[in-house]
């Protein structure tokens, strides 16, 4: 059994609705029913086989290719399965993905894993704004998993994060971790403003020394154990996360947002 | 059956079933995870008074332990799942979180989950943390050295208790000496303990007593003093009995640690003291589990 592929055909002035295209979705449809599957396309509908070209079998793997930054929702609520999207990418990209391996070859736009609950979300290009947050008016963003970043992040990356991982290996924008409940945010570049903005628990762990507002309190420096069991969790991954050489225990710890709980914590390399 | 002039006695021994959990403790060196270990699981010789039998299993490599220290794994058993859970949770909390440097993990992830650090958290009076990771939960509980981590739960599975052998020597410094060169040898196998101090029981009992209160008393049938007035099971020339205790995670790991340990015994020999081996038992009455050590020699 080969990928099951899209290959975009054309690109549309509209943005396109794609939660119907994933693996458990489409895993005991023949290909003339996924054909036939009728995508919403601004106020109108489009046929999957007018958009792309569908070939391979295999619903479990699938594979987007020539994407473009109108598809949205890619892999929403994806559940088992594989799936690899090449090309630019649209708002709420695997959007409440609750398992499997998603993966990004391009950027990705808005709210990109946001409340995502389990599994591996590699974007190998860069994300925008609120990536793994809660989507407007909600409580609770990304609830579990793993969101791996290659590239730069948007604003507010993690705004309302509840549990998982977030690990970034460029830069992360303003108000990174914003409003965050609990999880951990692993940034290796820069951070913006306004870091850990009202963030309740959780961990900011940073390469590169940020600038704090007056909410955090600098607590020392420490030797941590938990950070020697937390990198080897990312051993796994195809990620500068995995090397050797990233991994450290030595920290400056910084207790905040005093203006909030105050039990999360800005952890900054030595 | 007689292994290099020692008889082995055509008996079993009896053991029973127990529910038995693994911690492993790190430290920042071997000698202070020992400290805690020792300390975890001191006055853990028998359920009889002790609520648990604990021992230390082995010493870890630091690529061994989860977070690369140098560590000690240590087995506790116990007869049932709540007074498991219960001396679980205080010693961890009394010998462990008090220890300098320390940390604690499961040491079985299978089986029923019971309370590791889960409850101790509490002891962070609202500044503790929690991290969950590749599934499992750690605590982060702030202390004066800096900050104690431990697992939430550990694995609780079901056990064995109770295996035995006993030794019969010509002299109390033979029976002692051969006991130890045992215990050498029992130490290098995993899922297994030896109780008692040092490995080693110099006190068998028998079920009840001439006293109604106790459930237990004195052997009376190996004491050697006692051989002319009693019941006796030992031989005349023989002057002292010791007993080894074995705990293990299965039926095989008693098996193989009886092995090793009375082979042990064994290649001392006649010529070092060495009479008989035998073991405890109630006949067959009590314990599910019987080793009859001429099966186990074979």
């Amino acid at each position: 059994m080969s990928a099951l592929t899209f290959t975009a055909i054309k690109t549309t002035e509209q943005r396109v609705d794609m939660s119907p295209l994933v693996c458990h979705l489409l895993k005991d449809l023949s290909v003339a029913e996924i054909a036939a599957i009728e995508l919403q396309n601004g106020k109108r509908k489009i046929r999957v086989d007018e958009l792309f070209e569908i070939s391979g079998d295999d619903a479990q793997n699938i594979l987007i290719k020539n994407s473009y930054a109108k598809l949205d929702f890619i892999a929403k609520e994806l559940h088992d399965g594989v799936m690899t999207v090449e090309g630019e990418i649209g708002a709420y990209f695997g959007m409440s993905m609750k398992s499997g391996e998603l993966t990004a070859k391009g950027n990705v736009g808005l709210y990109a894993a946001c409340e995502m609950k389990n599994g591996l979300l590699t974007i190998n290009g860069n994300a925008g704004d609120f990536l793994g947050a809660a989507l407007p008016g909600n409580k609770q963003g990304m609830k579990g998993g793993t969101i791996l970043v290659k590239g730069n992040v948007g604003q507010r990356s993690g705004d309302h994060m509840r549990r998982g991982n977030i690990l970034i290996e460029g830069n992360a924008g303003d108000y990174c971790g914003s409003r965050m409940i609990a999880g951990t945010i692993a940034v290796m570049g820069t951070t913006g403003r306004f870091l850990g903005y009202a963030m309740q628990r959780g961990t900011l762990l940073l390469w590169k020394k940020p600038t704090l507002s007056a909410a955090f309190n600098d607590c020392g420096s420490h030797t941590l154990a938990f950070l020697p069991i937390l990198f080897k969790s990312f051993k796994k991954l195809d990620s500068k996360f995995a090397e050797e050489s990233a991994a450290f225990n030595r920290v400056q710890r910084y207790g905040g947002d005093m203006a909030e709980k105050g039990r999360a914590e800005v952890l900054v390399k030595l | 059956m007689i292994i290099n002039g020692v008889s082995i006695d055509e008996t079993f021994a009896e053991a029973f079933p127990m529910k038995a959990t693994r911690a492993i403790i790190t430290a920042q060196n071997e000698k202070w995870a020992m400290i805690s270990a020792q300390a975890m699981t001191g006055f853990a010789t028998s359920v009889i008074a002790c609520g648990c039998e604990a021992g230390i299993e082995k010493v870890l490599d630091p690529s061994e332990t989860p977070d690369g220290r140098p560590g000690v794994s240590v087995l506790i058993f116990a007869m049932g799942g709540k007074g498991l859970a219960k001396q679980l949770e205080t010693r961890a909390g009394q010998c462990v979180l008090t220890s300098p440097t320390s940390a604690l993990f499961a040491g079985i992830d299978e089986g029923l989950q019971i309370p590791l650090g889960k409850n101790l958290r509490y002891f962070g009076d609202g500044f503790q943390t929690s991290k969950k990771i590749n599934g499992k939960r750690y605590w982060r509980i702030p202390v004066m050295d800096g900050e104690f981590l431990t697992e939430a739960t550990t694995g609780r599975v079901d056990a064995v208790g109770g295996g035995n052998f006993l030794v019969l020597a010509k002299s109390q410094p033979q029976a002692l000496a051969a006991c130890e060169a045992a215990i050498v040898e029992m130490k290098k196998l995993p899922n297994v303990i030896m109780p008692f101090p040092g490995g080693i029981v110099r006190s068998g009992s028998k079920v009840g007593s001439k006293y109604p209160a106790l459930g237990a008393s004195s052997n009376d049938a190996f004491c050697p003093t006692l051989k002319g007035i009693t019941k006796t099971d030992l031989p005349p020339e023989c002057e002292s009995v010791m007993e080894i205790v074995i705990d293990g995670l299965t039926k095989e790991d008693i098996d193989k640690a009886m092995r090793v340990g009375i082979q042990a015994v064994c290649d001392l020999g006649a010529e070092n003291g060495i009479q008989r081996i035998s073991a405890g038992n109630y006949g067959g009455k009590l314990g599910p589990f019987h080793f009859h050590l001429q099966e186990i020699m074979a």
